[in-house]
């Protein structure tokens, strides 16, 4: 659905108002019940830090913070944030001060397109939210739903391997 | 995605009262916003249950669990009780998508996820699944994932969850409520074979909601293993996988539990399967008996002959793993 048609759907009688926090804001938005969280995020209020790579759950590109735990952004409906806190990529830095996660994905050079990045760092923040992953296989595993084109995978786990444990626990959300 | 009506109750009744032949529940959203996409699925109105109270994992009577039908997969495989009293379960789920999607996927969704055959996902051809009368392309095409147990000439599509791989092995129940009031199924008779209603992945009633899957308070905690196979290491679904679970006396079986998935429209058991190692000593020897009577019958398609022999030996190897209490990982092999 294109940019324009979204934007009408401010005044169509379909839409549905919400409330949630956007990566610390409180927001007011009128959705269409058929936009997902991807495409409003993309469409609607100019946050294109999440990327959509299949647009069916399949690939982690779209990878933002529901409530601090990890989803894909393209198989969420808009409508069903009402009430609910969101964090994007956008959301993770604190004014010039990048996450611990973002630093270590810089200092790995944990990319090459950059296509994946934004979703394999927020699934990264969730990983390290849930306090699952010690080893770097256990790391690799609970990143499956992350894949990087370019294989850039050695690099991406080096950096979340760095940063774990500066961020276990407090998660960044 | 086709314009739809969209609400959200707060309770049972209401949720209910809405629900009909062109409205559809949404939870985590995973299979059915996916369907959608693809215009597989079209409904008029979303039915958003995310506002019913059915989050818990509470104790039964019986000494077994009741788990929410809201209970996200990534929240039942990390709960401290499952892991310790239901490790086959956690190892299932977590064996299963990825740690975005569990965290999305609800319990009552995994149960009614739908086949992954390209043909039901593709509206552009026919499938008797999906447009009733109109043919089965799987049958006579690419049908590498396809079933080799309890097929039909109209379908020959499998169920590709994992979590109820598990759930079959250890006898839940699920509980849902309708019209008429609640109904408690058995696992083994929610799913169904396709016969010639392939359109019907299981025996809930469009107007009915599951409310929650009931535990039995047997576990096999001590010896049980979820196995799963598939054509990469991890987030893929599966080609074969075992649920396997034991209970050992000096070596000696004396019971026992087994279900593939990946091979039918459901998980597949045989209590003769089950049967036959009961006495024995747990041994390959043993093991390859009931994955025999287990794959009995098996009748391969053009693409998916060697999932005969891989469930063979899979069943083979999660048996043998469960009863020296070996686990990996995400269900690897
Ligand atoms: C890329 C990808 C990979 C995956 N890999 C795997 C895998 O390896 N193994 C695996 O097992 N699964 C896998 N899945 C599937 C995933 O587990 C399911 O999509 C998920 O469990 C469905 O749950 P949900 O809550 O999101 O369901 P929804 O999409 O919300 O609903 C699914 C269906 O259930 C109905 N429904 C939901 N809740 C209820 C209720 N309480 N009562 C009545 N009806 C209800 C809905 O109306 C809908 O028809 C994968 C999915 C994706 C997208
Ligand atoms: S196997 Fe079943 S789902 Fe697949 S095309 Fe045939 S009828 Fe449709
Ligand atoms: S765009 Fe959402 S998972 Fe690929
Ligand atoms: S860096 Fe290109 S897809 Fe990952």
């Amino acid at each position: 659905m294109s940019a324009t048609s979204l934007r009408e759907g401010r005044s169509d009688p379909a839409a549905h108002s919400i409330s949630l926090v956007l990566n610390g804001q409180p927001r007011q938005l009128d959705v269409l019940p058929w936009t997902t969280v991807l495409d409003l995020l993309r469409e609607q209020l100019d946050l294109t830090g999440s990327k959509k790579g299949c647009d069916h759950g399949q690939c982690g590109a779209c990878t933002v913070l529901l409530d601090g735990k990890r989803v894909n952004a393209c198989l969420t409906l808009a409508v069903m944030l009402d009430g609910r806190d969101l964090t994007t990529i956008e959301g993770l830095a604190n004014g010039d001060q990048l996450h611990p996660l973002q630093e270590a994905f810089v200092r790995h050079d944990a990319f090459q397109c950059g296509y994946c990045t934004p979703g394999q760092i927020c699934s990264a923040v969730g990983l390290a939210r849930e306090g699952r992953a010690q080893s770097r296989d256990e790391i690799s595993e609970l990143m499956s739903g992350n894949l990087c084109r370019c294989g850039a995978y050695n690099n991406i786990l080096d950096a979340i391997e760095e940063a774990l444990p500066a961020t276990r626990g407090e998660g960044g959300a | 995605m086709n314009p739809f009506a969209y609400s959200k109750p707060a309770a049972v009744n209401e949720a209910l009262r809405l629900a009909g032949p062109n409205a559809r529940f949404i939870a985590g959203g995973t299979n059915l916003l996916d369907l959608m996409k693809e215009n597989v699925t079209r409904p008029e109105r979303l039915i958003d249950i995310n506002g019913l109270p059915l989050r818990g994992i509470d104790a039964t009577a019986s000494g077994g669990l009741r788990i929410g039908a809201l209970v996200s997969n990534a929240d039942l495989a990390w709960d401290a009780r499952i892991e310790q009293r239901y490790p086959l379960l956690a190892q299932a789920i977590l064996a299963g998508a990825s740690p975005q999607l569990r965290n999305m996927a609800s319990t009552g969704g995994n149960l009614l996820q739908r086949t992954r055959c390209y043909y039901f996902y593709d509206a552009g051809v026919p499938c008797n699944k999906r447009e009733p009368g109109s043919g089965c392309p799987a049958k006579d095409g690419l049908n590498r994932i396809h079933a080799i147990l309890g097929a039909s000439d109209d379908c020959v599509a499998v169920n590709p969850s994992d979590m109820c791989v598990a759930l079959a092995a250890l006898e839940a129940v699920v509980i849902v409520a309708g019209p008429q009031g609640e109904r408690r199924i058995d696992f083994a008779d929610f799913h169904r074979l396709p016969g010639d209603t392939p359109e019907r992945d299981n025996v809930l009633a469009d107007d009915e909601l599951i409310l929650a899957v009931e535990l039995p308070a047997e576990g096999f905690a001590a010896h049980s293993r979820y196995l799963k196979i598939r054509d990469r290491a991890s987030y893929a679904f599966a080609l074969v996988s075992v649920a396997a679970a034991l209970e050992l006396d000096g070596g000696i079986i004396r019971a026992a539990r087994l279900a593939l998935g990946g091979v039918a429209h459901k998980p597949w058991r045989r209590q003769e399967a089950e049967e036959v190692l009961i006495g024995k000593p747990a041994s390959d020897e043993t093991f390859a008996l009931a994955a025999d009577l287990l794959l009995e019958g098996a009748r391969p398609l053009a693409h998916n002959g060697f999932k005969i022999e891989l469930a063979r030996r899979a069943v083979v190897r999660a048996l043998g793993d469960a009863a020296h209490s070996i686990q990996h990982q995400g269900g690897r092999p």
